[in-house]
């Protein structure tokens, strides 16, 4: 499965582990003629499955416009940019570069990683968002977390205690077969904390994704986005990884 | 029940003499923080201090919306969940600075951190900034811009650029530096004034250059909440506006007196220090150190 490539140990590598977010497209003419000359993949924004508008009353069109129009984007061009600058810096052997690259790398890519999962585990309510999992990953997080009702509490408490910008997770940890609940920091994606784990579901808890609407009350915004979450997409990756 | 005011009017308060932090922070590690019995709690509440403007003076360049959320919710919220933190632990009572530092922890702060810093840094970024701000500065801060920048436009660029990478939530600061090494006994042998300088920096989410012993002198917020009902994701143009409509360069010329001062009179006390070490030691009565040995040590066997 495409999503496999996702989630590999290792760090995304030039060649060919960047999966569904890479394309031959890129974002633009600039990165096709260059990058395809090197054989280069660059990222790529990928288009939502609904409208803006959809998530509402849960997530305003206007943040969903701005939130993929523009930071999403942002971080697809920004890691194109740093990628092509870090692809001619190994070619020259330019070591102090290459290293200078990789906060920015980590950054953008970290962003795109994440904001491509985030959009697949959103659904508009009357598409079955919200809708609560089922038979495994319903009967994992029965035996993990004792309730769903216990999770979505544990990851609402995680969100909130978050000081800054970062993420909350539902993750798998594929080796010990257990649901566990994780934050990251900035755009640093799940793999970060374990190589182990598995994003099943994660929740954008940067103040760009609900400030406009929910300004500082972050604790509304946690238990409104639940009624949006794509439960359908957590269980395919949750089965892909189990079986 | 005792008051303190915070320090920010329109200056660094010259902090304390350096507190004895591993003797206080011992205390308070053995103690945890705990608290004390309910009868001797002192409530040395900290106060939410409005910014010296009204809150709609800065549109349109900072809306008046935006300081009722940044100003009337965060930043009082930091203030109520700090007071309710240090209620009746060994941080009760302290100055701000002094919280601000030994909650840092010297890199591993506690969980009130935040919650003092973000007080100490929202209260500094109010103070920066006035209704018809912007400018040049003049005097002996634009001096030292053109000495330690090559010139106003360039430090400009240096902050901006500060501010546009500090990648997710934080500050980009203007300071001055004059630092001494966080060693007892560290003094630096060629002291000058010289050796002292402004420094453009940035640092993550609530974290404050006083931690890093600099003098601060300008602070920009750059958490989206600043910025984001006004100019959502562009924060670009959010400091470019800043820089040319918002900051108050009599403020920050306030500060940098305060600071040269106070690192003056730090350069005096070690200087001072220095002498009354060297006087000791050439009266004491020189102590043998190296006992001569019959035995050899060095020879191998």
């Amino acid at each position: 499965m495409a999503l496999r490539a996702l989630f590999t140990k290792t760090a995304p590598t030039l060649a060919s582990g960047l999966g569904p977010f890479a394309s031959a497209g890129g974002s633009g003419t600039r990165w096709q003629g260059l990058c395809h000359a090197r054989g280069l993949k660059v990222a790529a924004l990928p288009d939502l499955e609904y409208d803006y508008g959809a998530l509402e009353p849960a997530i305003s069109g206007e943040i969903m416009r701005l939130h993929h129009q523009k930071h999403h984007k942002a971080y697809v061009s920004n890691y194109n940019d740093a990628l092509e600058k870090l692809d001619a810096a190994m070619a020259k052997g330019d070591v102090p570069a290459v290293v200078r690259l990789q906060s920015a790398i980590k950054f953008n890519g970290g962003g795109h990683i994440n904001h491509t999962i985030f959009w697949k585990n959103l659904k508009p309510v009357n598409e079955g968002g919200g809708e609560p999992p089922h038979a495994t990953l319903g009967w994992a997080i029965d035996t993990d977390f004792g309730s769903l009702e216990a999770l979505v509490q544990k990851m609402n408490a995680e969100g909130a205690a978050l000081q800054g910008s970062g993420w909350v997770w539902l993750a798998l940890d594929k080796e010990r077969k257990k649901l566990l609940v994780e934050a990251t920091a900035n755009q640093d994606p799940l793999v970060t904390k374990g190589a182990n784990l598995v994003p099943l579901l994660g929740i954008d808890v940067w103040e760009h994704a609900y400030y406009l609407q929910y300004k500082n009350v972050k604790p509304e915004y946690l238990k409104n986005i639940w009624s949006v979450m794509n439960w359908k997409y957590a269980s395919e990756v949750y089965d892909s990884e189990i079986a | 029940m005792q008051h303190h005011t915070l320090s920010c009017c329109g200056g660094v308060r010259p902090s304390l003499p350096p507190p004895p932090l591993s003797f206080r922070w011992s205390k308070i590690k053995r103690e945890g923080g705990r608290r004390l019995p309910r009868c001797a709690r002192i409530a040395a509440q900290l106060e939410l201090k409005p910014p010296p403007y009204s809150l709609s003076s800065l549109e349109p360049h900072m809306s008046r919306e935006t300081l009722e959320y940044h100003w009337g919710r965060h930043h009082r919220a930091h203030v109520a969940s700090l007071n309710n933190l240090i209620a009746g632990t060994d941080l009760d009572g302290m100055g701000l600075d002094e919280i601000v530092v030994v909650s840092y922890n010297k890199g591993n702060p506690l969980p009130l951190f935040v919650h003092a810093a973000q007080v100490w840094n929202h209260d500094f970024f109010w103070q920066s900034i006035k209704p018809g701000g912007g400018g040049r500065p003049s005097g002996r801060l634009m001096e030292l811009i053109e000495r330690d920048f090559g010139s106003f436009d360039r430090m400009l660029e240096e902050f901006k650029r500060a501010a546009l990478t500090q990648f997710g939530s934080g500050w980009a600061w203007l300071v001055y530096k004059a630092n001494r090494l966080d060693v007892g006994n560290a003094v630096n042998p060629c002291p000058s004034e010289k050796g002292n300088k402004l420094v453009v920096l940035k640092s993550p989410n609530a974290v404050n250059p006083i931690v890093w012993d600099y003098s601060p002198l300008l602070a920009i917020d750059v958490w989206e909440h600043a910025y984001y009902l006004d100019y959502e994701n562009r924060r670009a143009d959010y400091v470019s506006i800043f820089l040319e409509k918002l900051v108050s360069w009599e403020v920050v010329s306030d500060r940098l007196d305060v600071a040269i001062e106070r690192a003056a009179e730090r350069a005096r006390e070690d200087e001072t220090r220095r002498q009354e070490d060297d006087a000791a030691v050439t009266h004491s009565e020189a102590v043998e150190m190296y006992l001569d040995s019959d035995t050899d040590d060095s020879e191998a066997e």
